[in-house]
């Protein structure tokens, strides 16, 4: 029998469950790979070398590659492991957000100063579609 | 005996921690988020407990994709502060308590909740930043601080009425331990905030007052609110509020509220601030 997910409805949200944990773990693992100094001046060296070495599918190196945020989460990435990447590259959270939601990042900081984004139009996929 | 005679609630944000670490606590940016916190600092100088419990999550700091507590105590004579990808935190190592550790575990563990042992915990922002919003830069933390680490990275993270329950067990932990100790159980993480995806930066003030409402006086209840309650109205990271139900089910029933704050945003968060006293303590 397939297990409950009722989180499939909230639009632009990827639950991290186990079944993304999955799909994602080597890629996961690279990212953890970063938190040492000595991998990151090796990433930094030669992405495409470094990245090899890890057995992720050719997407997810694309992904990682393009540091296209929404993709490497579609492939099972999970945020906090991503972070090591966009800090290794000395970019900010909200840098990384900004790209995840296709605005500047200055647009996206005036959104958070403004109180965020609503909810309001944004917590099912049937209205976030017809709005 | 031991006994747990306050609880701390906070956020506990990346950000805060580097905008204390790089003296920018004045900016205009984020004085009103630190202007919340004045009446704390004096509060946890006058209350400074023995021993903290301090519930958090680790971010992909010591816990990798490999291994995944769900819920984790740590043991150890001491903690360092993790190196999350641009260095430690310039902030003191974190004293343990491994005695009180290793008899709430073993006791917790009778109880019916299975904690996983741990002894050596590089310890990230989740537990830093609560003890610098309320002790501020000491040369050395003021007291012992026992990491109960909880997995709210990897969906499902423990439901809500486990953590309050969760809350309970250690609450009866730390009364039959022998020692005169004084205990503060602080519970972190939140409020709402979404890191991830499309719809990253989703905050819901309503939603989070509410929490603030009823974590202190209809906590049983609120403890029932279920998992997708969280993400989609308080976004997918504001499910980290199920740690501050660990804490709030370690107190009396009835509490008596000493300070209360909220403020958006700090950086992608909403943060939130309850301090909550056991009213037998008065």
């Amino acid at each position: 029998m397939p297990l409950n997910k009722p989180y499939g409805d909230i639009p632009g949200t990827t639950i991290f469950d186990a079944d993304m944990a999955r799909k994602g773990f080597h890629l996961n693992q690279f990212c953890m790979s970063l938190m040492k100094a000595s991998n990151r001046d090796r990433f930094k060296e030669n992405e495409r070398a470094y990245i090899d070495e890890w057995p992720m599918t050719a997407e997810q190196k694309q992904a990682v590659l393009d540091r296209d945020y929404n993709k490497m989460i579609a492939q099972g990435g999970n945020i906090y492991f991503l972070a090591k990447i966009f800090s290794s590259d000395g970019l900010s959270f909200q840098y990384a957000a900004s790209t995840m939601t296709g605005v500047s990042e200055d647009d996206y900081k005036k959104m958070m100063l403004e109180g965020g984004r609503a909810p309001a139009g944004n917590l099912y996929l049937k209205e976030h579609e017809s709005g | 005996m031991a006994k747990i005679s306050a609880s701390v609630y906070t956020s506990h944000v990346p950000a805060i921690g580097a905008a204390i670490d790089n003296g920018k606590t004045s900016d205009d940016y984020w004085k009103p988020l630190f202007a919340g916190y004045d009446f704390s600092k004096q509060w946890a100088a006058k209350n400074t407990p023995d021993v903290i419990l301090l519930v958090y999550n680790d971010h992909a700091s010591a816990f990798d994709a490999n291994l995944v507590p769900t819920f984790a105590i740590a043991t150890g004579d001491e903690f360092q502060p993790a190196d999350e990808g641009w260095g430690p935190r310039p902030v003191p190592p974190v004293k343990g308590h491994s005695a009180l550790a290793a008899h709430i575990a073993q006791s917790v563990i009778q109880d019916d909740f299975d904690l996983t042992v741990v002894n050596t915990l590089d310890v990230d922002h989740g537990l830093t930043v609560p003890l610098s919003l309320m002790f501020g830069q000491p040369e050395s933390w003021p007291c012992r601080v026992i990491p109960v680490a909880v997995n709210v990275v990897l969906f499902p993270p423990p439901s809500g009425s486990r953590c309050f329950d969760l809350g309970k067990a250690l609450r009866r932990a730390v009364d039959s331990f022998d020692e005169d100790l004084d205990v503060q159980i602080w519970g972190t993480g939140g409020m709402s905030h979404q890191l991830q995806g499309p719809r990253a930066g989703l905050i819901n003030s309503e939603f989070d007052n509410e929490f603030l409402d009823r974590l202190v006086d209809d906590a049983a209840a609120l403890a029932q609110k279920p998992h997708i309650d969280y993400v989609r109205l308080a976004g997918s990271e504001g499910v980290e509020l199920v740690m501050w139900l660990i804490a709030r089910g370690a107190m009396d029933d009835s509490v008596s509220l000493k300070h209360r704050f909220y403020h958006v945003p700090a950086s992608n968060t909403a943060v939130g601030h309850l301090i909550l006293e056991n009213e037998s303590e008065d």
